[in-house]
């Protein structure tokens, strides 16, 4: 086996050893072809590994402290290093996606324009949908919250005696906490979606919106299925993985009861649900049992067939830099002998969409580009922000569920506008991350500590002969005080980094040196 | 023209010789430029911080100084973005907006306002990495973002062209943001240097023997993280290469 260390030409130096191509069998498929798509070209690391750090510790309503899971996170150098390449990779992709189409910056613009409208007219375009969906032998429900849409949904499956119910990945039913919900009633739901599989498997919430156990090596995910499945803890070969889960899970999906799916676009004109997958799970779930109940976030509508085009050649690009899913699948009507339920859940976005700075959140269609960017989340990891939503966009969303428990969220930002640029329906997120700043200190979620401090702050920086003093002793101080009192753990700049050099004067007394006294 | 040089609070303290080259860039431009004495800071630190109230006396004392000038010049990307985007806890009178509107980073001023076509003193025989500060590329748009589909450009770009000797190179991650932050340095510090330590890595790995920028923050962070884990690169603020600096 060749070592990971190596530079191999078509890796470079930069490259996480399990990014980096491959030269042994193990990235052949059974028959003989290459393999091209991210675990494929990659490779088993080690024999000792690293053990997976896990999210931040969520306490009711106490505040997050995302700081302090992405600290353990980056204390776990190959998870960290993995997980940010992996997702910077998906960045890459997207943007050669973006460079072969002309009027990219367009359609980004047309599709937030289709969003504002409907979003500005959503009462009338959600009775449209319910109506044309009705019309096809749809049943269709109001959810106002995440307990109704439980309740809703275990009524059904109680209509039909169902006890088993296979579903595809959606990111509403995590927001309604709809595993556990269905668990207490003593209904067993398989994830058929892999890494959506992997951690139901792990009881480990989803860390990215789209690729939902990125954060996991895949020696994690051999210790994970060794634990659950059954397979050989020390093989953490990707094939074989993948095939163990599909051998273990497809006979229950066989047997399934009932299917779920979530939605990507519900479109008005027609009353269908269209969803976008890779792995062809959603048509699974949908189509073996003769029950399919779609769970559907209010936002989701489009107008038209004519709108979900705009979309739809956004949405994989953004997310995976691929042209197109593998799967669009329209759902219009049940088949013969068989029922299709929509349920239109609310759970806070009519509240949302109220809100003056924030409401254009809701255009969100949960692409995962801001995550991919963002600096901070490849280096944090997904579960680090203990919310359903992490990274850019759930900086903005969470706090309109919780805004003590994820008061801390938005600071978890550089400010840097990277995941504005790549959001596909242009949400201007990192001006609502500062906005949701103003926003807490306002609603006094600040700790008293930092409010004290920026107080005194605006009151030094407002009167200059108090901050020429306070200049000058910083710099004395660095100048002359020891090492050890200088890095001293409370001193946050300089646990690791150094803090700067102090000049032998400041701008200030060289202008007064050397350009007179005349103001 | 009278030019009101804006001098960060960090660039005083720290990086005198910021302050210095660019009061001097400008007046070998044939610029008159003043310095307030009484300047202190744009309230940056406390409004990133949500804080914005607490704002408010420094901004009036900001107007205070810088009202009355042509343009108002400052060698801070981070700095500019604010007083020009978020410089909202007083009242906006129209003394207030003007001094906003007015107020130019060095490399936009240079660039858009002074259309400076050559430094004839500026010879700088270095392998340099361009650190676009976020506030800097995203914001004041010095620069085509990569992550947008537009044509190309680039403002610090065009005048390091016309710098003698001097050879640029890319990092592979261009734009990615160096982790400073503002009070993001302090209140998330390890992921705040982690991001610091990626980027020197970076240059590094491009070659570069030093890393340029418009913003003295993103460099002070840079550096104190090159020198905690043995980056054997220099920094260097943009001001001081087009000034004539040797090194």
């Amino acid at each position: 086996m060749s070592t990971g260390h190596e530079r191999a030409a078509d890796g470079g130096a930069m490259l996480h050893p399990e990014l980096r191509a491959q030269r042994d069998e193990a990235a052949r498929a059974p028959d003989g072809r290459r393999l091209d798509h991210a675990e494929g070209t990659s490779k088993p690391l080690r024999t000792a590994a690293e053990p997976q750090p896990r999210g931040a510790t969520v306490h009711g309503s106490r505040p997050v402290d995302q700081a302090e899971a992405a600290a353990r996170f980056i204390a776990a150098p190959e998870h960290e290093k993995m997980h940010d390449e992996r997702l910077w990779d998906l960045r890459q992709k997207r943007d050669r996606e973006m460079h072969g189409i002309a009027e990219w910056e367009e359609l980004r613009a047309l599709a937030s324009a289709i969003k504002e409208h409907t979003l500005t007219h959503l009462d009338e375009y959600l009775e449209q949908f319910e109506a044309n969906a009705g019309a096809h032998g749809v049943h269709v429900h109001w959810a106002k919250d995440a307990a109704e849409h439980n309740r809703i949904v275990h009524g059904i499956l109680g209509d039909h005696g169902a006890k088993t119910l296979i579903k595809s990945k959606s990111m509403l039913t995590e927001e309604c906490g709809f595993r556990a919900y269905m668990a207490s009633v003593g209904i067993e739901v398989v994830e058929t979606d892999l890494g959506e599989r992997i951690q139901q498997l792990d009881n480990e919430d989803p860390s990215h919106v789209v690729v939902p156990a990125v954060h996991k090596l895949r020696t994690d995910v051999a210790a994970v299925f060794a634990r659950t499945i059954g397979t050989d803890p020390a093989n953490s070969d990707v094939h074989y993985l993948a095939e163990s889960q599909r051998q273990a899970t497809r006979p229950l999906i066989l047997a399934a009861d009932a299917g779920m799916t979530g939605c990507n676009f519900a479109v008005a004109e027609t009353g269908s649900v269209v969803v976008c997958t890779n792995e062809g799970n959603a048509d699974l779930s949908a189509n073996l049992p003769n029950l399919h109940i779609a769970s559907i976030g209010i936002e989701k509508i489009i107008p038209r067939l004519d709108d979900l085009a705009v979309f739809v050649r956004l949405l994989s690009r953004s997310a995976l830099g691929s042209p197109i899913t593998q799967y669009t699948s329209h759902f219009r009507g049940p088949r013969r002998g068989s029922e299709m339920h929509f349920v239109l859940v609310d759970n806070g976005r009519s509240d949302r969409l109220g809100l003056e700075k924030f409401w254009t959140s809701l255009k969100c269609i949960r692409c995962g580009a801001c995550m991919n960017t963002c600096p901070v989340y490849r280096r944090s990891g997904g579960l680090s922000y203990g919310a359903t939503y992490s990274g850019p966009i759930g900086l903005i969303i969470d706090p309109t569920f919780n805004a003590r428990k994820y008061s801390k969220l938005p600071f978890a930002s550089t400010l840097n506008g990277s995941c504005t640029n790549v959001c596909p329906v242009k949400i201007n997120i990192h001006e609502q991350i500062y906005a949701w700043r103003r926003e807490l200190v306002k609603q006094h979620e600040m700790p008293l500590a930092k409010r004290a401090a920026m107080k005194a702050a605006g009151e030094l920086l407002s009167r200059p002969a108090a901050y020429r003093a306070a200049i000058a002793a910083a710099d004395a101080a660095l100048a002359h005080l020891p090492r050890f009192v200088i890095y001293n753990g409370v001193n946050a700049w300089g646990r690791h980094r150094e803090v700067p050099h102090p000049p032998k004067q400041t701008f200030h007394s060289w202008y007064r040196e050397n350009r007179g006294g005349a103001q | 023209m009278r030019i009101g040089l804006f001098i960060p609070c960090y660039i005083d303290a720290f990086f005198p010789e910021v302050g210095v080259a660019t009061l001097e860039l400008l007046e070998r431009l044939g610029q008159e430029v003043d310095y307030p004495r009484d300047q202190t800071c744009c309230g940056q630190p406390m409004a990133n911080s949500g804080f914005n109230a607490e704002c408010a006396d420094t901004e009036a004392l900001f107007v205070r100084n810088f009202a009355g000038f042509d343009y108002v010049v400052s060698p801070s990307g981070s700095c500019v973005h604010h007083v020009r985007d978020n410089f909202d806890a007083i009242e906006q009178t129209a003394e207030v907006t003007a001094v906003r509107t007015r107020t130019y980073e060095l490399v936009e001023f240079l660039h858009d306002v002074l259309k400076v076509e050559a430094f004839p003193w500026a010879r700088f025989p270095h392998r340099v990495g361009l650190h676009n500060s976020c506030g800097t590329l995203r914001r004041l748009k010095h620069a085509t973002p990569s992550e947008l589909h537009e044509p190309f450009y680039s403002k610090p770009l065009d005048l390091l062209a016309k710098v003698e000797g001097i050879e640029l190179v890319t990092p592979a991650r261009p734009d990615e943001c160096c982790g400073f932050g503002g009070t993001f340095s302090v209140f998330e510090e390890v992921v705040s240097t982690k991001m610091g330590y990626d980027k020197v890595a970076d240059h590094a790995h491009a070659g570069a023997e030093y890393i340029v920028s418009a913003d003295s923050s993103c460099l002070m962070h840079q550096q104190g993280c090159a020198e905690r884990i043995g980056v054997p690169i220099k920094f260097i603020h943009i001001a001081q290469i087009l000034n004539g600096a040797s090194a």
